[in-house]
Order: C-alpha cells, then structure tokens, then sequence
C-alpha cells in the first residue's frame, strides 16, 4: 500500500499529488477500516472508537458533517455537505464566475473543487457521474466505515 | 391526457414557453390577467415555487388556475421547501387536477430570500427529486415501494446553467438529469452564443446523437442599469461586457429597445444549435416584451397546438 500512495505522488504538481494522497489513502482506509467495520461492526465500543475516529480525521480535512454515508471517492475528495444546499448530485446553477458559493462568496463551491479533481484521480475520476440516492437521514452521526461495511 | 407541452416538444418544432410572476395576492385574478397577457404567444408558462425563497402564491395553486383557462402549466417543485413525503404527495394531487409538466429544481438557500431565519428543508436535491417523481410515473409506486393507483403521467423537466462554472461539467450534470428522468431542460439567461453552443455540442455527443430538448432562457434587458443588476446580483447570470457597453451607447430611453434587439438577435442564433429545442422567456412583469420578442422572432405563426 505505501507503495501505491508513492507511485500516486510521484512527479505531479502539489495539488495534483494531494489529490492522488487523498485517493490512496481512501483506498487503503476503506480496505483495513472496512475490514475491521464488517467483522466487528456490531460490537459496541468499536462503534463508539470508529464513529470518534472518523470525526476526528475527516472533521479537519473534509470538513465532514457525519452524514453516515460518505461519497467522498466518489466526488473528488470535496465533501458535498459542506455545499449549503447539501447537494449530492453537482453543482447548483448559482455558482458565481470566479467559482465561489453563491451564498458564500469567500468559499470555492464544493462542486467546482469535485469536477477538478475527480478529473486528477486515477482510479476514481468517473464516479461523479453516478447518480447518488438520496441520504438516508437515520444514518446521522453514525460511522461512515461501518455503514458501508453493511 | 398527455402533456402538450410533450407533444410540442416531440413534434419538433420550435418551442416557446416563459415564465409566470406569480404575485402576492390572495385572489386569483392578477395571476389570470398575467397569464393571458402571455399565454397566446407562449406553448407553455413555467409557474415558479417561491422563486429567490420568498413566498408568492402557491405554484400547485397556480397550475390548476391556467389549466381552467387553458393554459399549459409547468409545475415547479423545489426541494428547498418539502421533503420527500410532501413532494410525493404534491406530485398526485397535481395529477388529479390535471397537471402533466413537473419541472424539479432544488431552489434558491433560504438565506436568498426574506424569511432569511427559516428552516431550509433540501431533503432532495433535483436530482435526486426526478429519480423519485420518474419512479412514481414508470412504476406506479412511491420511494418505499407502497403501489399508486393508477399511476401518474408525467413530463418532467429541468433546469441546465451552461453559464456558470464549472462549465465543462454543466453537460455532464445536464446527462446526470436526464437519466434520471428529465425529459426536457429550461436554462438560465442566454447572453453567451459561443457558451451554449459549446455546451449543445456537448450534450450531442454525450447523449449519442439524440440530446434532449433545451428551452434556452432569453431575458429582454430594460437598461443597461438593469443589465449590471443581473451581473452582480443574481449568481449563476453571467452577461458579458459587450452587452453592457451596447446599450450604454444608447440613451436610457432607447435602452428597452436595444434589449429588445439583443433578445431577437439571440433567438436568431439559438434557432442553428442542434438540440436547441426553443426558448424559455423570463421577461420580470414585462409581458410586452414576450409579445414583440415572438412576433418579430417569427414565432407567432406556428401557434399553439391547444
């Protein structure tokens, strides 16, 4: 796995490299947490560490809001709850010229952000065309890893 | 009852709808007198559900209130207001009373509008809000799988913004639509050829040759005043220089028309764009303007088929 995340990083520009990192580490994050959620997903203290866990890691680099169900491979590592609207299938028609929130002119639509780099990813750069379902509102503060393991 | 809007649109032929102001007023008769200002130029009129996130008169309501004076409705739903239960529900009494044109729009945030302090709803997303109204129609059953008998008939549509950023994802988003059920598109202000050109283009390929038919929004500007309003007060409207520096040429008084011009000018160009199914106007309480726009745009002759 390490060195897959090399191979990712390799000669790229920054933020081309922070993309393929963020890519990687999902990959690897979703093989051992995965693993660990669909064997011990039901026991109690593990739910507790992984739903502490996952706020702790994805609250400061995606701006996670826990929804439960995490797509975040699937829109270029841009967290799609961080849009106002919350809105998981692209970009609304506000988006302002330079690329900003139309309600927040200080903040890059999450959306714009997506498209840029799920067109840098490598293994994952086509999943933002899937139609995603909408959310599943019990799901809430629950753990992404273990939900996906179900 | 199919939709005639869908007939329309199928037929091929150039295509005008335009959207209704609805207004605050809790009679019916500003709304009909509105209507039928625009209604014999027009092949469908887009009711809009409070539109910027402020309240004006229902748009299920309003509907019903063209289809009693024969007018085709386009329904719109926003997912800022109803959850998946509401919207559900909405969608079979607007059935019942008639109603075939549901057009799905996620709708402006809350803090757009006047009731900045309200609880924003987006349950959905317009997307996600087609999938589930396609499936009401196609299955005959709601999100849970609970049977509706008998089921709807409808035409759903949505909205496109070739116009905005990211723009070489805007195709994209526009196929995502239509696989989940959007049979016809209504876009944004249309000030930039080359982007809706480039966009068209797109969507022909992506969609293999057949794309689905696009209503492109053509606004008649008032002034030049009016024209940078647009531009710095209503995200996603991008209106270029050129268009600015035109009417500015031109004294306030002539600027109406010189907007004018500019519409019928678009409309002239917009009629070669493969997948350009007709216009969608949004004229803001100036129904003149809809009447002189089609008259002179030699759009008035092919009427309506109702």
């Amino acid at each position: 796995m390490l060195e897959q995340i090399e191979v990712y990083c390799f000669s790229e520009c920054e933020s081309d490299k922070l993309v393929k990192l963020l890519e990687a580490l999902y990959l690897v994050s979703s093989k051992v947490l995965g693993g660990i959620a669909g064997k011990y997903g039901d026991n109690r203290i593990i739910k507790l560490l992984f739903v502490n866990f996952e706020w702790v890691t994805k609250k400061p680099i995606f701006g996670c809001q826990m929804c439960g169900q995490c797509i975040l491979h699937e829109t270029g590592m841009s967290c799609p709850m961080g849009c106002p609207k919350e809105i998981r299938n692209g970009p609304c028609g506000g988006v302002r010229t330079d690329g900003s929130c139309e309600l927040d002119p200080k903040m890059t639509c999450v959306w714009v952000t997506a498209w840029e780099n799920s067109n840098k990813m490598r293994v994952f750069s086509q999943e933002i065309n899937i139609l995603q379902k909408p959310l599943d509102r019990r799901l809430k503060g629950t753990s992404a890893w273990i939900n996906q393991s179900r | 009852m199919i939709s005639q809007l869908h007939k329309r649109l199928d037929s091929g032929t150039f295509t005008v709808t335009a959207e209704l102001t609805l207004p605050d007023s809790s009679e019916k008769d500003e709304l009909v007198n509105t209507a039928l200002k625009l209604s014999p130029y027009c092949d469908a009129l887009n009711v809009t559900d409070a539109t910027s996130a402020i309240p004006h008169f229902s748009s299920l309501a309003a509907a019903s209130i063209l289809l009693d004076n024969d007018i085709e409705p386009v329904m719109q739903i926003s997912a800022r207001d109803r959850n998946r239960i509401a919207i559900q529900g909405d969608v079979l009494g607007a059935h019942s009373l008639g109603i075939r044109n549901i057009f799905c729009i996620t709708g402006d945030a809350v803090i757009a509008g006047d009731h900045p302090d309200a609880k924003p709803v987006f349950d959905l997303d317009s997307i996600s809000m087609l999938a589930a109204i396609n499936k009401m129609a196609k299955t005959g059953s709601f999100m849970s799988g609970r049977k509706i008998t008998p089921k709807p008939t409808l035409f759903l549509g949505a909205a496109a913004n070739p116009f905005a950023p990211p723009h070489d994802y805007r195709p994209h988003r526009t196929i995502k639509k239509w696989k989940a059920g959007a049979s016809f598109f209504q876009t944004q202000f249309c000030f930039d050829i080359k982007a809706m050109e480039r966009f068209s283009e797109k969507l022909v390929e992506l969609s293999g040759g057949k794309p689905p038919p696009v209503l492109v929004g053509v606004g008649p500007l008032k002034s030049s005043r009016m024209a940078k309003w647009l531009r710095d007060n209503i995200a996603g409207v991008s209106v270029p220089d050129q268009i600015i520096e035109r009417m500015d040429k031109y004294p306030r008084k002539e600027q109406a028309q010189v907007g004018l011009e500019i519409s019928k000018e678009t409309i002239n160009d917009l009629k070669s764009i493969q997948g350009v199914a007709g216009i969608h106007i949004m004229a803001f309480k100036w129904e003149e303007a809809v009447k002189e726009i089609v008259e002179d745009s030699g759009l008035a002759k092919h009427k309506r088929l109702l």
